[in-house]
């Protein structure tokens, strides 16, 4: 089996710690001075963190299961988060990286799952990577 | 921030950019001269960093101060980590990653203006 890190899968990882940081830093801040805001949206923006930290760690050390939960955890967010900010945007008064299916981050919050489920099913089926 | 070192930042992070993506699509990895080209440009990050510290530290205020300084320092950790990520893929898609790297600097910088002013969201 081919690790998750090698070929195009290097991309998806720096992708994917780029978001963690950006993710991260934004939620660390939110959360440490104004909590009482917009609680929901700073906790939905932490758990994004979360799961693109968890998902970076993953694709990186190859650990297929975690990278595929992860992943899905991260489609389904931006998918439910994406939907329900659009249906009821007073739920959502402070902007989190899913809203409106990431539209504040040029909608890459909404391709990078599907590119990384991508990624799991097309690198279990290579074992050996043609690109490279 | 001083309008034309970010200016100038951009167009240089954007020229990188375009320049690994050839690459990639040349089917190359990064050599040395790309290594060295995105260490100018950190350099060039650098300065602006301290530039933004002297004028914080002398008053001026952004608006969330907080995630400013928050972008601030993540403007330097992008390409270290676009770098470390390219040399330890020696194929095209090293390149790429490098090539994503350097796209994120052109983002975090308008960002930023958009803080420093007071012009954002």
């Amino acid at each position: 089996m081919s690790e998750l890190s090698r070929g195009p899968g290097r991309v998806l990882v720096a992708v994917y710690a780029i978001f963690t940081l950006a993710a991260g830093a934004r939620s660390g801040y939110q959360l440490a001075t104004e909590f009482d805001r917009a609680p929901v949206a700073y906790l939905l923006s932490a758990l994004a963190a979360v799961i693109y930290l968890l998902a970076t760690a993953a694709l990186w050390t190859s650990r297929r299961g975690i990278a595929l939960a992860a992943i899905g955890i991260e489609l389904a967010g931006v998918l439910g988060v994406g939907l329900y900010s659009v249906l009821d945007g007073e739920a959502f008064p402070e902007p989190t990286v899913w809203s409106d299916f990431g539209a504040g981050y040029g909608y890459v919050p909404l391709v990078l799952p599907v590119l990384g489920l991508l990624w799991l099913r097309r690198s279990s089926r290579e074992p050996v990577s043609p690109e490279r | 921030m001083v309008g034309w070192l970010a200016g100038t930042l951009i167009a240089l992070s954007l020229v990188g950019a375009v320049w690994f993506l050839v690459l990639a699509a040349r089917d190359k990895p990064i050599q040395a001269v790309h290594l060295l080209s995105m260490a100018v440009l950190e350099a060039g990050l650098l300065i602006q960093v301290i530039v933004a510290a002297v004028l914080l530290a002398g008053g001026h205020e952004a608006q969330e101060q907080g995630t400013f300084i928050g972008y601030l320092a993540g403007s330097l950790v992008v390409l270290p980590v676009g770098a470390f990520l390219a040399v330890g893929e020696r194929s095209k898609w090293g390149s790429v990653a490098a090539g994503v790297a350097c796209l994120t600097v052109p983002v975090v910088i308008l960002r930023m203006q958009d803080l420093w002013s007071g012009t954002g969201v």
